[in-house]
């Protein structure tokens, strides 16, 4: 018998795993087409870049933070005493020939990836996607988003330059003021009052290298598995797309290509930015000390919205005698994210009590379709943004000379207003565009009969 | 005999059909015109991405900047992208499925919940072992994470009440320099250390400045705190732990009327005349002052431990004093 390229593998697997079904079954999964479907994919590649980058990083980082005096090339650090890990990754920028491409495309990828994972959560809230029988998909979308800001945050932490040294202090300071157990909880992670003790930098080491990936990598397949299972939603642009039927490109060989031009694009962007773009040139920041600070401190920006909420809150411990029940932090470092994932995360919930709709979804909505929804989620979101641009108020400071403080106590009004003042506006709008579209449907009617009248 | 002919000829022509190929089956994918137009484009892209990944490795090869072996190995990815793009666009059918939505499976459901239920029916207290298998489960669980319990100092709050600061201990510079009264002068400020005590503890660093003894509004029993006007606070924030790393002095008097000390995470903003009262921003208590003596030569020694614990507030921190 001659020889087939294509059928003798698949016989061999067939005849070992039983595949060919389920293979058959994969290469003609229809994906409805939206380019707003493509930012989920977006974080996954970046994902993989993250993986692929952090690997080869981990293979020359030394997590300890034993104490040294820098001899290497970079000539303004010769002398300083610094410790292992430091040492490491000033090596890695200036040692290892294209460790620092790789170093500045894993923190590029870094922040693509929470980017992509935030306008992906986006599109799905606005589009209702996150709707029966989609909301377990829609969690664990969630848990990931919060799991990788942690995963960055331990990312930039175990470099142990100034600016990571500043964001533990503060991640300690937030410990510190959980309510009641926080000075416990604080000693239990650092192992001791800050900066802690010397096995700090490895609990962090193995989280962010192990346990935080492996979660990770565990909850894209499982989001992965429960959206092929319940097939992804689609827009109703062809009356063959109702609840029941879905229309799109197969895996095979529409979508393959399509989605490898989208990881080899992903890809590209983020090494030509980690060739091209300097990310936290840490040569510049120096070594950590605990009594050092730098003005100017700003996290990456997915953090942002923290320090915002931190910056944010008037000075005031909650006192009962000589207890604190409740330490200043507590508010925006603990309980602010807290309501902002509380809100997500029971939001399909929330939103079925609001309007009773307890059906089963397929179709998406325009935001127009859901005024109700698409008013809050604006509001929120800008709840969320002004407490965002708050925590940048002291780089307005620096480029636009405007006054710090004038600027929070108009942010500390501005929380509270611009959401009601978004809510109404957006709501208004939604509105205003269906009452349109309501029109434009009852005139191409009208014309319509009249033209069979004029017949 | 003619008709034999041609019967041959067809039964023929057939069979060399299936000799060279398959038996021709419905199509499942979709026909389309070829596009040699299309396939160069593809072809050169192809190439063009050997080249630049071919590049990016003799870049490496040659000890290349950053900034070459970026362009090199993302313009490769950039072509291998493109070529992609014109395989989904042009290459290959772009077909419309239709796909019927799975719904969930009703029958299986109850097969399940009968399955669960009948594999119970010989037990009659259900409760009760139920009761017992989750008092075994809790247990075992809490034992198997109780090593957990080595990371930290469980509930034994003191250490973060010490300081390495005691009555009579010197303040040196960062280089271990003893500092001297009448080094510190006005509009700046010092950072200074306990003499022979490790820089990494939140209770050691102090920041030192001078200010009018005239101007100084301490709280009642610091009246000897600050000898000539020289003050000493703890420099971690008792927001969230950052160094004071800023000294704001009114150089600007009308808009900036008086010295503060800032901490540049969140913009906390103390007031060191009276005693480094929160004057702006989210912290909740003074910075910790350190009483100051100046001791024979001149010398800066501090005369007790802080006004209070050193670094940002937890539930007990105004419950003892520092240690």
């Amino acid at each position: 018998m001659r020889s087939d390229p294509i059928r003798d593998p698949l016989r061999f697997i067939d005849e070992r795993t039983g595949a060919a079904p389920f293979l058959r079954k994969t290469l003609r999964y229809a994906f409805p087409d939206h380019w707003s479907f493509l930012l989920g994919e977006v974080a996954l590649y970046a994902f993989i870049v993250l993986v692929a980058t952090g690997v080869y990083l981990a293979l020359f980082f030394e997590p300890s933070l034993a104490d040294t005096i820098y001899t290497g090339p970079y000539a303004p650090l010769h002398g300083v005493q610094m410790s292992e890990a430091y040492r490491s990754v000033v090596d890695i920028s200036y040692s290892v020939d294209a460790g620092l491409l790789i170093r500045q495309t894993h923190h590029w990828a870094a922040d693509v990836f929470v980017a992509s994972i935030v306008l992906h959560l986006l599109r799905i809230f606005f589009t209702g996607a996150f709707r029966r029988p989609r909301e377990l998909t829609y969690l664990i979308g969630l848990v990931m988003l919060f799991t990788s800001l942690l995963e960055g945050y331990l990312g930039y932490s175990l470099v142990d330059d100034l600016l990571s040294g500043m964001g533990l202090a503060i991640g300690y300071g937030v410990a510190l003021s959980v309510p009641v157990v926080g000075g416990d909880l604080a000693m239990l992670v650092w192992g001791g009052p800050y900066p802690g003790s010397p096995a700090f930098m490895s609990r962090m080491y193995i989280a962010h290298v192990f346990l935080l990936p492996v979660l990770l990598a565990t909850l894209i397949g499982l989001h992965l598995a429960l959206v092929a299972s319940r097939h992804h939603t689609q827009f109703r642009r062809t009356p063959r797309q109702t609840e029941r039927r879905l229309v799109g490109l197969p895996t095979f060989p529409g979508q393959a290509p399509r989605s490898l031009a989208l990881m080899s694009a992903v890809a590209a962007v983020l090494f030509l930015l980690g060739g091209l773009v300097q990310i936290n040139p840490i040569w510049l920041w120096g070594p950590y000390e605990l009594a050092l600070g730098t003005n100017g401190a700003q996290p990456d920006w997915y953090l942002g919205w923290l320090i915002g909420g931190l910056r944010l809150m008037p000075g005031f411990d909650v006192t009962i005698g000589d207890y604190t029940p409740v330490p200043n932090p507590f508010w925006g470092g603990v309980l602010f994210p807290l309501v902002v994932v509380g809100v997500l995360a029971t939001f399909p919930w929330l939103e079925r009590l609001a309007t009773g709709s307890r059906g089963r979804h397929n179709l998406l909505d325009r935001p127009r379709d859901a005024p109700g929804r698409t008013a809050f989620g604006l509001a929120f979101l800008t709840w969320v943004t002004v407490v965002f641009v708050a925590g940048s108020a002291d780089r307005a400071t620096v480029f636009f000379g405007l006054d710090y403080e004038s600027q929070i106590r108009v942010y500390r009004v501005l929380v509270w207003v611009l959401p009601i003042v978004v809510f109404f506006v957006a709501r208004r709008i939604c509105r205003g565009l269906q009452e349109a579209e309501r029109v434009e449907e009852t005139r191409e009617e009208a014309e319509a009969e009249g033209r069979l009248a004029a017949r | 005999m003619k008709v034999r002919g041609w019967m041959i000829l067809i039964l023929g022509l057939l069979g060399l059909a299936r000799g060279r190929g398959r038996p021709q089956r419905e199509r499942i994918v979709e026909a389309g015109d070829p596009e040699p137009r299309a396939e160069a484009i593809v072809i050169v892209l192809l190439l063009l991405t050997a080249l630049a990944a071919a590049g990016f490795v003799v870049a490496y090869g040659l000890g290349a900047s950053t900034q070459v072996m970026g362009a090199a190995l993302g313009g490769s990815l950039t072509l291998l992208a493109a070529a992609l793009i014109v395989v989904a666009k042009r290459l290959v059918v772009s077909e419309e499925l239709e796909e019927e939505y799975s719904g969930a499976h009703p029958d299986e459901r109850e097969a399940v919940a009968q399955i669960v239920e009948e594999s119970g029916s010989r037990m009659t207290r259900k409760r009760l072992l139920a009761a017992a298998a989750g008092a075994a489960g809790t247990s075992v669980g809490v034992a198997l994470i109780t090593p957990a319990v080595s990371l930290g100092p469980l509930f034994d709050s003191s250490p973060l009440y010490r300081t390495p600061w005691r009555a009579g201990r010197r303040l040196v510079d960062q280089h271990g320099k003893p500092m001297l009264a009448d080094d510190i002068e006005t509009e700046t400020f010092y950072s200074a250390y306990p003499e022979g005590a490790s820089k990494d503890d939140l209770g050691a660093p102090l920041v030192v400045i001078r200010l009018d003894p005239a101007a100084l509004r301490l709280p009642p029993g610091r009246e000897d705190w600050a000898p000539e006007g020289i003050l000493a606070f703890s420099k971690i924030c008792t927001h969230a732990g950052c160094a004071i790393a800023l000294y704001r002095t009114p150089k600007f008097a009308p808009t900036q009327p008086k010295p503060a000390l800032v901490c540049p995470c969140h913009y906390s903003t103390f007031d060191p005349a009276a005693g480094a009262q929160v004057t702006f921003g989210p912290a909740g208590r003074p910075l910790p002052q350190l009483p100051l003596m100046i001791a024979t030569g001149r010398e800066l020694r501090a005369a007790g431990n802080y006004s209070g614990p050193v670094g940002p507030s937890w539930s007990g921190v105004r419950s003892k004093p520092a240690s």
